[in-house]
Formats: C-alpha cells, sequence, structure tokens
C-alpha cells in the first residue's frame, strides 16, 4: 500500500453562499492514479482545482477544511501559492499552448524558475517532450508555432510543459475529452507510464476511461463525495446503490 | 513516516513552501494601481486649473490689481501686446484709476462697462456686446452664446438625420459585407482632423454654398454649421449603429413573425427600442459640436453677432477662445473670461456626457426589464 | 395594399441607403478636391525644403518636422501610461470596485472633453504653474519654462490621446484567453509574470493600434497647440524641450486665414492640407486594419 500523498480532511467550498463542495475527506496516495468521476456539475472539477488552489483566481470563493499533501497544509497563510504550483501541476481540458513556439511553450516554466542558459533548457525541453511521448513527433520543429499541432499533439505538449517544471503531483481535468480515439489511447498510454515517477489525479466524465486508467476512484455527487475506494470495486461491487446506478448508467 | 533514512523525502515542507515576498510583483501592483489613478487625478486637475484662472473675476478688485502687479514682465502671446504689460497695459485691462473712474461715471449706460471694475465684468458677461479688446472692454457673452446655438442648430440639423438614417441602412438593411465596408469608411471620416475639415469649408464648401444662395458674407453659420455637421455625423452614426445592433434579435423576430416586412421592422420596432441610444448619440454629437474649436474658426466669421440669420458671420464660444488666448495678457481681465468661457463649456460638455451616460443607462435597463416601455 | 406597402418600404430603404451613400460621397469629394488641389504642388522638395519669400514659396519640411516632434514625446508620454492604464483595468480591478469605476468614468470624461480645454489646461497647469514653478526652483524666476514649449504641448495633447490608447490596449488584452493566463499561473508564474511574459506579447497589435491612432489625432489636433507652443515662422527648427515649433496643422489654419496674399500661397494651403489628410488618412487606415485582423482572430 503506497504512501498518502494528499489527504483532505472536511473540505467543504462556497461559491458565494451557494456550497459546491460538502466536507470532503479522501486520501489520494502517492504514484497512483486516482480518478473522480460523477455527472457534470458534480464538484469534481472543482475539488480537483483545490489541489493547487486555483480556485484562489475566484474573488467569491471561500473555503474551510484541510488540504494536506505529505502532510503540510497547503491553505495554510504562510504557504506560498505560487511556489506550491510548480510542485502541484495542472493539464486542462481543452489545450493552451501559448502563442510562441514548442520549445519557448515547453520552457516556459523553467524560465520562470530562473534557468536561461541555452543548453539546460535545451536538455530539459528535449526530456520533457520525451516524457510526454511526442519528441519524435516535433523534435524537428521545435521552434515553430504550438498553435500548428494538432489537438492531440497540443494536449501532449501541454504536459511535457507541466513536467518540464517537475511537480510531484500531476491534476488533469478531463484531459482527454476533446480529443479523437487514438489520441486518447496515446494520453492513457502516456498516464500509465508517468505515475511510476508522479501522483496523477484525473478528472473524467468517461467511465471507462477512468476504468481502464485509474487505480482508485471517487464518485462524486452534488458537491458530496458519495463513494471511494479501489477502482476494480468500484466498477464491480460497489457499496452505494447511487454509485451503482451511475455505472450502470441509469443517470448521467 | 520517513522511510528513506537520511534524506527527507517530502517536498511539501513548510520551509521550502513559506510565503515569499516578491519585490516585482509588490513593485508592479503599486505602480500599476497609482498609474490607473492618475487619470482620475487628471480630471480633477483639470476642473481645478481652469477654474483657478477664473478667479480673479470674482475677487476683490483690489486683489485683482495686487496680481497685476506681482506678474513677472515676460509676456506671454506676440510681440505685438509687449508695451501693454506695464502701466499702460493696466489701465487698459484691469485696474481702475480714480481719473478713469470719474470719467466713466459721466456718463453712465445699461450695457457699457464700468471699466476695470470686476462687478461691472460680471455684470458685463449678460451683456450683449463682445469687444474685449478696446477702450472699454466688454465681455458680453451673450453673442457667443447665440453663435454656438446657432452652429450647433444647424450641425444637428443636417447630421442628425442623415447619421440616424445610415445607421439604420447599415444595421437593418445592408448586407453584411457592406456594413464591414461602411463602419470603417465613417471611422476614417472621424479621423480627419478638424483643420483639414476647416479648410474644405474656408475654400470650397464657402464658396459652393455662396453661388447656390447667394448671400453676402461667404463665411458664416450656414457653412460654419454644415462643415460641423462632418464632424458630428462619426459619432451619431456609431453611437446609433451600436444602439440598434445592441436590440435583441427577440424583437425582431417577434415583428417579423407577425408578418411585418423588415423595414416596417426597423422603423416602428427596431429604431424606437434604440430611443436611448440615439438619444445618447445626439447628445453626444451636440456635445461634439459645441466644443470644436478649427471649424469655427475657419468656417463662420468669427463676428460676434445675434441674429437669427443663419447666413450672418457668427463667433462661437469655443472659437473665441482659439482666436484671442494667443494675443492676451497673462493674468488680466480678458485671460480671465476667456478661461471662465473655458469652463463653461468644460462644465457644458461634462453634463451632456454624464447625462447621455445616466439616461441611456438607467432608460435602457429599464426597458428591457420591462418597467418601462 | 401590399403593394403599397412596398413602395413605401422600397422609398424607405432608398432613403436611408441615400444617407449612408451621402457620407462616402462626402469623404471621397473631401478627399479628392485635397488631392487635387494639393498634388501640382506637391513634390519631394515640397516636403524637404524651408518655406521661402513669406510662405509664398518653398516647402513645409520645419512643419512636417515639427509635428513629428511633437507626436514623438507625445507618445512616449501617452502609451506607457495609457498601456498600464489598461493593465490596471483589465488585470488588477475588480470590475465592482469604485476604483476601476471612477478610473473608467474618468477616461470617458478625458475622451470627451473640447480640445480647446486641453490648450486651456496646457496654459494653466503645464507652462503657467509647471514650468513657472521649475524656473522658480531651478533658474531663479528667469523665463525659460514658464512659456509655451513643444514640451508642454506635447503632453497637453498626451493627454487628450490618452483615452485612444487605452481603449485600444484594453480590447486587445481582453482577447487574450484566460486559459492562457490559467496555464500560466498553474506553471507558477506570478500574476506579474504572466502579464510580461503572455498578457503583453499577445496585446501588440493593441498596442500598435492604439499608439497609430494617437499618434493620427496628435498630428492633426490644432486648438490644443494653439497657445501651448505652436508658431507660425521659426528661424530654425526646435532642437531643445524648451523651444516652440512649426505644426502641419497650425500652419494650415494661419496660412487660410491670415496669409498675406491668398492666390500666391493658395497651392500651398492645398499641398500642406494635402499632406496632413494623407498623413491622418494612412495611419487611421493602418489602424482599422490591424484591428480588423485582430477582431477575426477572436472570432
Amino acid at each position: 500500500m503506497k504512501e498518502t500523498k494528499i489527504k483532505t480532511r472536511d473540505l467543504t467550498l462556497y461559491y458565494g453562499a451557494k456550497m459546491a463542495l460538502n466536507s470532503i475527506s479522501l486520501d489520494i496516495p502517492e504514484n497512483e492514479v486516482t480518478a473522480f468521476i460523477g455527472p457534470s456539475g458534480c464538484g469534481k472539477s472543482t475539488f480537483l482545482r483545490t489541489l493547487n488552489r486555483m480556485n484562489d483566481l475566484i474573488p467569491t470563493v471561500r473555503i474551510t477544511g484541510e488540504v494536506l499533501v505529505d502532510t503540510l497544509n497547503i491553505y495554510d497563510k504562510q504557504i506560498d501559492v505560487v511556489n506550491l504550483r510548480k510542485k502541484v501541476g495542472m493539464v486542462f481540458q481543452k489545450s493552451n499552448p501559448f502563442t510562441k513556439s514548442i520549445f519557448e511553450n515547453v520552457a516556459y516554466g523553467p524560465r520562470i524558475n530562473g534557468i536561461n542558459h541555452k543548453g539546460q533548457l535545451g536538455e530539459i525541453v528535449e526530456n520533457s517532450l520525451k516524457k510526454a511521448f511526442i519528441w519524435d513527433e516535433v523534435k524537428d520543429r521545435l521552434h515553430d508555432s504550438a498553435m500548428g499541432l494538432s489537438g492531440g499533439q497540443q494536449q501532449r505538449m501541454c504536459i511535457a510543459r507541466t513536467l518540464a517544471v517537475e511537480p510531484e503531483i500531476i491534476l488533469m481535468d478531463e484531459p482527454a475529452s476533446a480529443l479523437d480515439p487514438i489520441s486518447t489511447a496515446k494520453i492513457e498510454e502516456l498516464i500509465f507510464e508517468l505515475k511510476k515517477n508522479y501522483t496523477i489525479v484525473i478528472v473524467t466524465h468517461n467511465m471507462q476511461q477512468a476504468a481502464r486508467v485509474s487505480d482508485l476512484t471517487a464518485f462524486f455527487y452534488l458537491g458530496e463525495l458519495i463513494e471511494y475506494g479501489k477502482t476494480k470495486k468500484i466498477f464491480t461491487t460497489p457499496d452505494k446503490k447511487h454509485t451503482e446506478e451511475y455505472i450502470t448508467g441509469r443517470f448521467g | 513516516m520517513d522511510n528513506n533514512a537520511g534524506h527527507n523525502r517530502f517536498v511539501f515542507t513548510r520551509d521550502s513552501l513559506k510565503k515569499k515576498f516578491r519585490l516585482s510583483e509588490f513593485l508592479s501592483e503599486k505602480i500599476i494601481t497609482g498609474v490607473a489613478f492618475l487619470s482620475i487625478a487628471i480630471i480633477v486637475l483639470i476642473f481645478f486649473f481652469v477654474f483657478r484662472e477664473t478667479l480673479p473675476i470674482f475677487h476683490q478688485k483690489k486683489e485683482a490689481a495686487k496680481v497685476e502687479n506681482v506678474v513677472k514682465p515676460e509676456k506671454y502671446g506676440s510681440d505685438a501686446n509687449a508695451g501693454k504689460t506695464n502701466s499702460s497695459g493696466q489701465e487698459q485691462y484691469g485696474v481702475t484709476t480714480k481719473d478713469t473712474m470719474m470719467i466713466e461715471n459721466k456718463t453712465p449706460a445699461e450695457d457699457t462697462v464700468v471699466h476695470g471694475s470686476d462687478e461691472a465684468t460680471l455684470k458685463s458677461l449678460a451683456g450683449t456686446q463682445w469687444l474685449p479688446v478696446s477702450d472699454r472692454p466688454r465681455y458680453g457673452l451673450i453673442p457667443l452664446f447665440v453663435g454656438t446655438l446657432k452652429i450647433t442648430l444647424i450641425a444637428m440639423l443636417f447630421a442628425a438625420p442623415i447619421a440616424i438614417l445610415a445607421a439604420l441602412f447599415s444595421a437593418a438593411f445592408a448586407p453584411y459585407w457592406l456594413r464591414e465596408l461602411l463602419k470603417p469608411a465613417i471611422e476614417l471620416l472621424a479621423g480627419f482632423p478638424s483643420v483639414v475639415i476647416g479648410f474644405f469649408a474656408l475654400m470650397v464648401m464657402a464658396t459652393f454654398f455662396q453661388n447656390i444662395f447667394g448671400y453676402d458674407g461667404r463665411l458664416n453659420a450656414f457653412v460654419g454649421g454644415v462643415a460641423m455637421a462632418l464632424a458630428a455625423i462619426p459619432i451619431i452614426f456609431t453611437i446609433t449603429e451600436d444602439a440598434l445592433t445592441a436590440i435583441p434579435h427577440t424583437y425582431t423576430e417577434a415583428s417579423l413573425a407577425l408578418g411585418a416586412t423588415r423595414w416596417q421592422t426597423a422603423l416602428f420596432v427596431t429604431l424606437p427600442a434604440a430611443t436611448p441610444g440615439i438619444f445618447a448619440a445626439i447628445l453626444l454629437g451636440i456635445g461634439r459640436v459645441f466644443g470644436e474649436t478649427m471649424i469655427a474658426l475657419m468656417a463662420t466669421g468669427n463676428a460676434a453677432l445675434s441674429s437669427i440669420n443663419p447666413f450672418e458671420s457668427v463667433r462661437t464660444l469655443a472659437a473665441t477662445i482659439g482666436a484671442e488666448m494667443a494675443e492676451v495678457v497673462f493674468g488680466d481681465t480678458h485671460y480671465s473670461v476667456l478661461f471662465l468661457i473655458g469652463s463653461m463649456l468644460f462644465v457644458f460638455t461634462f453634463s451632456l456626457n454624464a447625462l447621455a451616460e445616466f439616461y441611456v443607462k438607467g432608460k435602457l435597463v429599464k426597458r428591457f426589464q420591462g418597467k418601462q416601455s | 395594399m401590399s403593394r403599397k406597402r412596398d413602395i413605401t418600404g422600397g422609398l424607405f430603404i432608398g432613403v436611408t441607403a441615400f444617407s449612408a451613400l451621402l457620407i462616402i460621397a462626402v469623404i471621397v469629394i473631401l478627399l479628392v478636391v485635397i488631392i487635387i488641389g494639393g498634388k501640382g504642388t506637391f513634390s519631394w522638395e515640397f516636403l524637404t525644403s524651408f518655406p521661402q519669400d513669406g510662405m509664398m514659396k518653398g516647402g513645409i519640411f520645419p512643419a512636417i518636422y515639427g509635428t513629428v516632434f511633437l507626436v514623438l514625446i507625445m507618445s512616449i508620454a501617452a502609451v506607457p501610461f495609457g498601456t498600464i492604464t489598461a493593465i490596471y483595468l483589465t488585470e488588477y480591478a475588480s470590475e465592482k470596485s469604485i476604483l476601476a469605476q471612477s478610473i473608467r468614468f474618468a477616461v470617458r470624461t478625458l475622451a470627451t472633453v473640447p480640445s480647446i480645454i486641453f490648450g486651456l489646461f496646457g496654459l494653466g497647469f503645464f507652462i503657467k504653474f509647471v514650468g513657472g514653478g521649475m524656473d522658480n526652483l531651478f533658474l531663479g524666476g528667469q523665463l525659460k519654462w514658464g512659456q509655451p514649449s513643444i514640451l508642454w504641448a506635447s503632453l497637453t495633447m498626451a493627454l487628450l490621446t490618452l483615452p485612444v490608447v487605452i481603449v485600444s490596449v484594453e480590447e486587445a488584452i481582453r482577447t487574450v484567453p484566460r486559459e492562457m493566463r490559467e496555464a500560466s499561473l498553474a506553471l507558477g508564474a506570478t500574476k506579474w509574470e504572466t502579464i510580461l511574459r503572455i498578457v503583453l506579447p499577445g496585446s501588440r497589435s493593441g498596442i500598435m493600434t492604439g499608439t497609430i491612432l494617437a499618434v493620427s489625432r496628435g498630428a492633426g489636433e490644432v486648438a490644443p497647440i494653439l497657445f501651448t507652443g505652436a508658431a507660425y515662422y521659426l528661424a530654425t527648427l526646435p532642437t531643445s524641450l524648451s523651444d516652440q515649433f512649426m505644426n502641419l496643422g497650425y500652419h494650415i489654419y494661419i496660412m487660410a486665414t491670415q496669409s498675406a496674399n491668398v492666390d500666391k500661397t493658395l497651392p500651398i494651403q492645398f499641398a500642406t492640407t494635402m499632406v496632413l489628410l494623407l498623413l491622418t488618412f494612412t495611419l487611421n487606415l493602418t489602424a482599422v486594419i490591424i484591428r480588423a485582423r485582430l477582431r477575426r482572430k477572436t472570432k
């Protein structure tokens, strides 16, 4: 059994007066893939964003409870959010490359961290693109605009971009939902490889994907955590009736 | 919790993620906010400094005299005024001396200024003669107001219908490609410097209209007004067009579904619905014409006459400032009166703008919320 | 009955189309007349030589030089100021805050102030207050800064064109997608780093458009410089910020209204007007094209 990387305790989130997350407590182990599933609007993406404090960007958000990463509460007043985000990376639903070259996209993070030496940057960019299974496809056009890549390639480049800052945890918000089946398969293959060295948390509305890719699954509904356990169990013999109904497609 | 001996595997520690003070973040935020705040400061400063120069009119007579004496000998304006700053200038413009007082009192008349005294200056502002450069300066603002109003009226009579109809064409009848051509074209008209329009009016339009109407004075309110219309049309067009295209499609669709034609919908549904916006457009057009200087200087004849006849020369408020400020002596009454005119212009356009904004916002919001028709 | 409606309708649409056509016709006529009147005198020599014989001969080089000098200093003042204000309004201000709304109101007000008022402000504030103050503090009362000069005229013009810059830059900043900002922040960049590396480069076209439009207005407006620094005839080109300067628009105004020999100067008047008109027209056209391309990109 792996060590716990992230542990949330009674995490509650309000958008103004509306409660979006109700007292979520769960433990996410390191170097495994944990999936969040549930119908749209259930709060799974919101919860994901609490893990790297991206919800801080919304002024009406209020959070109570704790999010402990390696036993450190990341919502502590003394925590530097900017550095936190270097350690907890995020890949978004729709790929969002910068309007720069592929090289500059991936080098963005390291540059911010003060690395400006061409050789060093080149090495980091190459390694990151390799880890993201896209090096061969772009190695001859590193200085072309990233906007010229296909959707699937852009998403893998965004993953490489995140890897370049050497996070420990990678959060993925429906990373393949905008992609065709072949690109999706590539991403899933990538996730399988990445979990050896990173803790992955993935939000997906595609149950089959969750079943394929994850080790643990959490089912959310209307801001509450309904059930959480090993993926195999959730998808074959879930404890809660609600979970079973969602899995079998009674609602969604 | 420590598995690997001798090496703390935790990256997420209180130390490594301690809140960092970033000077560049702090400075950039403070500086950016400060610079943005300056725009408010500028408006306040404009208010303050323009009004400040009008104060001598309202001050005690004696204080005005003091101001004259303290003024440094450097002149402001052309060398023709060189002699006038000193004692001769003071006699002419600012200070009452015993002798002149006596002479004046011998022949009092309704609208003559008791030369030099400031209550008289204030009184003369309501007079009908604008003669600031004379032995007995008169600062009657009425002819300037009349001139400005005449020009504005004529300009709006031409500009408003043309611009509004053209905007209606663009918003309701023109095919997409034509609309996308029309808008930039009118924007380009907005970019014509007013001195160029003034030149065009002076050289070409004046002769053209004189040939048509056969009046005497080549430069008059009519020519100036029509030229001003050229400057006002882009504003009225743009705002009206925005107002018309902002009408929700549901309005037009409802009308068409009831069997009305496109033009009936445009005229009886879209146009009335856009009334607040059109009203604002007209207000802003008026504001533009009211404050326009170069066209007035070049095309209106620059004679401060008050008459109904549109074919007579006029002098507008803005043109007065433009024409006379360069020749005026710093600090004297004429100077202060010009600043007074400027203050009035400023307040007027400011109010017009505020009215257009609040009225339009209020009415538009109410209308689309169904609180009024 | 329906026939009558159709005729009325056709007439009505015709009237609106005519109005639109009328405006275009006037624009075209104005352009054509000025160009025809000026092209005879227009030449490279005209642009590069000094006026002679009391403006009856020669060229308008000092007016061009003065105008360029003016808009240069004006841009140095207005573009950073306007860009920073636009950044504040889009990136730092919360829309509902009083400060943000006041700034927007101030900017809108600034946009509708008559240009002559800016001239008055330039006189009362820049020349008399700031300039006079500078003379008292640094030069012991000697007259250098407390009089009309290209510095004060440029700063006055900068205030006038500020709203143009702010609006253009703001429009461009808003086209940078929120997702790109999020991506930057999620990688551990700070707000300012994101603005510097992602938002500003992404707003380049808006900054360009704003600058071009500001330059066009600065080159064409005359009222603000009537008594803050423009002069009709100067023997030498301005070399320091405290010098007065010649200016295309001012030149046209004085020549057209006060020149002694209208026949002789008329061709030069037309040619000068043509130069100014074509200059501002080209600048505006360029800005319009850039802006159209920007809008198409976001669609």
